[in-house]
């Protein structure tokens, strides 16, 4: 199924579409506010973005400095080379410590993976701790966004939802009792918890410690009353030093949020005496899309979210419509690297506005790599038959001056004697759902300037014979 | 100074008026442009659906077209932008470079090549500027919402200039139309809702004339308003511009 056929499904809710569009260009101004108050920050984004390139580009030798200083620090690390690794590990280290009750805060890897469901299939109760993400597994529904995790759904939907769940009252949506609902029930499952997974923001080679960015705590919690933390992170999570840490999370909460920053920094770099850490790097198809010179950039992501936020098409669309765990722009040129048949219209589903890559704090040209995307998926012959031929057939009519000027006389005339009712049926013109066509004139501007009386100074012959 | 001018397919074959009109404001600001007869396309409808390879027999086709001209001159950021940034996939041969360089919107041209900045003339009336987004963030020619620092906008300091015309001041500046080329109808659905709601942004801030510097935005955005029967004229800014200046 296409983007476009999800994206219709959303349209068909017009109100819901324009609640969605206006809450999150409300968090895209917010960002601008943010932006604008900082003088250096393009600047920033510029160094930001020279980081991580730097980074990327030597990527073995920071991933091993980096394992080396962890297990300096009394960290085990663990290296996953896709999702089944990954699973495979976490679940591992959770049954050695005889455990079975989990608390876990927001990790976009832990969905890429399919962690939970793993781990549920397993026996193991697995509790997501950030209160967008228990929205959202209550629901059995994957995130819509990689910061706002349920921001497809209305405070009455997460009333609905805590009343099935957590017996709030039926029809309660005020915001302030619905948090404490959720509050109380996580309460009890932190204090239960006996191990604690959680993302990472970022790696910092020099150090072998880790950053983790919330603004509600919950990774905090769960990690100081577990026995063990497992944190997961991509290998594209590596920022080389310490004083490197200060540019990022001067942009991170900015572009996603507005803020100035995350409400919580914490920095984990060593287990408490009695207690474990453990670090899972995972490659699962990153070292694949570092090799695609066009597509590497991709991998400087910080997943702050900006690009959805500012997209059009996401903010009608809903990040369902793209059925892939990070969606959005950055998720349509992350997508076809994983499973290009699956998510060949993802790449199309743009209108190459380029808003992405303006917002974005590390300078990923999101928008190009669209455009490029298109082309690798137009190579692979995984565009429609119908546009790959109507695009063949165009090339050779406007390769040629005559073949063009005869197409356009014939289509010119048979759009002002055809019916209206016909040019503009909806099933064979999609332009014509919503608009009408422009009206057809009897004369194109080739044949009117060709009757003009040609002015006397000397041009320039032309090399092509017309 | 040999100028061409290039008016895209679409506009050559349903926008006439404005093709003239770029001609006419070129030459009343001292610019002869030529036609050359045997131009069709800029290639990057093939090229944004995917299909570039076929796309470069057009490329070739309009080096050939326009490698003799200084500068080549559309009433179309989009294009430009295209010619400037995706022929790359020619060799780049002297004459290749040349054409990606001489390229130049109408509206950059006047401003940045002929440096006007104010033209003599008026038109009473509330102007709504649709930014494209390819003018805008490809060519840099306004001011991108998402940037620091801030910057005047090429045409909107030249319609500021009108005498009595008022600037309609929208609630989101420059959001993009929707129109996106083939996505237009790939993406039919998003496509027109993206474009309702820039339409109902000028009907709320009280446009009363519609206006931009790229056609292919003006034309989806002209569909919505026709369908909805709403009392907005689109314009494109060279016939604006050319209806006011003697």
């Amino acid at each position: 199924m296409s983007h476009a056929i999800r994206a219709d499904k959303f349209l068909l809710d017009a109100d819901r579409t324009t609640w969605h569009d206006e809450t999150l260009w409300f968090v895209r101004e917010k960002r601008d506010r943010a932006a604008y108050g900082v003088p250096e920050f393009q600047e920033l984004r510029e160094l930001a973005s020279g980081i991580k390139n730097h980074t990327l580009s030597r990527l073995d030798l920071y991933l091993q400095e980096f394992e080396a200083a962890a297990q300096a620090n009394g960290v085990h690390v663990h290296w996953a080379a896709d999702a089944a690794e990954h699973n495979a590990i976490i679940l591992d280290i959770i049954q050695q410590q005889g455990a079975t009750r989990i608390v876990k805060s927001k990790s976009m890897l832990t969905e890429e993976c399919h962690l939970n469901p793993y781990l549920i299939k397993h026996g193991i109760e697995v509790v997501d701790t950030d209160l967008g993400e228990r929205i959202i597994q209550f629901r059995d529904e994957p995130p819509s966004h990689i910061v706002l995790p349920a921001i497809h759904l209305k405070k009455e939907d997460v009333g609905d939802t805590f009343h099935t769940h957590l017996g709030t009252e039926k029809g309660e949506s005020d915001p302030q009792r619905l948090t404490e609902a959720a509050r109380q029930h996580l309460r009890g499952k932190f204090i239960a918890g006996e191990v604690a997974i959680s993302g990472v923001n970022f790696a910092i080679a020099e150090t072998g410690g880790v950053v983790v960015c919330t603004n509600e705590g919950n990774a905090d919690l769960g990690v100081n009353l577990a026995a063990v933390h497992i944190a997961c992170m991509g290998i594209e999570k590596i920022i080389p030093r310490l004083t490197d840490l200060g540019v990022f999370t001067r942009l991170l909460a900015r572009s996603a949020t507005g803020q100035p920053v995350t409400t919580y920094t914490s920095h984990f770099t060593k287990p408490v005496a009695g207690k474990e850490m453990h670090i899972v790097i995972v490659d699962n198809g990153r070292t694949q899309q570092l090799g695609r010179p066009d597509f590497r950039a991709s991998l400087k992501c910080i997943r702050c979210g900006a690009c959805m936020n500012t997209c059009p098409v996401y903010r009608r669309s809903g990040g369902h419509s793209y059925d892939f765990t990070v969606p959005g722009p950055i998720g349509a040129i992350l997508s076809p690297n994983i499973d290009m048949k699956k998510h060949a219209s993802l790449p199309f589903a743009s209108t190459l506005c380029g808003s992405c890559t303006d917002v974005c704090p590390v300078k990923i040209d999101i928008h190009t790599q669209l455009y490029k995307w298109r082309q690798v998926l137009g190579e692979a012959n995984e565009i429609p038959a119908a546009k790959k031929w109507s695009m063949k057939f165009m090339g050779r009519v406007l390769a040629s001056t005559r073949v063009y000027g005869l197409g356009g006389q014939f289509a010119r005339k048979a759009l002002r004697l055809l019916p209206h009712g016909l040019t503009h049926a909806p099933s064979m013109n999609a332009w014509a759902v919503a608009r009408e066509l422009p009206e057809a004139p009897r004369q194109s501007f080739r044949e009117w300037y060709a009757k003009q009386p040609q002015p006397a100074t000397q041009l320039p012959n032309p090399k092509v014979p017309a | 100074m040999k100028v061409a001018l290039f008016v895209p397919c679409y506009i050559d074959q349903f926008y006439p008026q404005v093709g003239i009109a770029t001609l006419q404001l070129l030459e009343k600001l001292g610019v002869q442009a030529h036609f050359p007869a045997q131009q069709t396309c800029c290639g990057q409808p093939l090229a944004n659906s995917g299909c570039e390879r076929d796309a470069l027999p057009i490329y070739k086709h309009f080096v050939d077209t326009f490698s003799d001209y200084d500068y080549v001159v559309a009433p179309s950021g989009s294009c430009v932008y295209h010619v400037r940034k995706h022929f790359d996939k020619l060799d780049q041969t002297a004459d290749v470079q040349h054409v990606r360089g001489a390229a130049y919107d109408l509206i950059d041209f006047i401003s940045t090549v002929l440096k006007v900045e104010s033209l003599p003339g008026a038109f009473p009336h509330k102007v709504g500027l649709h930014l494209s987004c390819h003018g805008q963030r490809g060519l840099h020619q306004a001011n991108e919402s998402e940037m620091t620092p801030v910057r005047d906008g090429q045409l909107s300091r030249l319609l500021r200039s009108l005498d009595g015309l008022e600037l309609t001041q929208l609630n989101r500046n420059d959001e993009c139309c929707g129109f996106g080329g083939t996505f237009c109808v790939s993406e039919a659905g998003i496509s027109a809702r993206m474009g309702q709601d820039r339409v109902a942004d000028h009907v709320r801030n009280g446009t009363q004339v519609l206006t931009g510097s790229d056609m292919s935005c003006l034309m989806h955005l002209e569909g919505i308003v026709r369908r909805a029967r709403l009392p907005i004229k689109v314009m494109h800014a060279a016939e604006i511009l050319n209806g006011v200046v003697a």
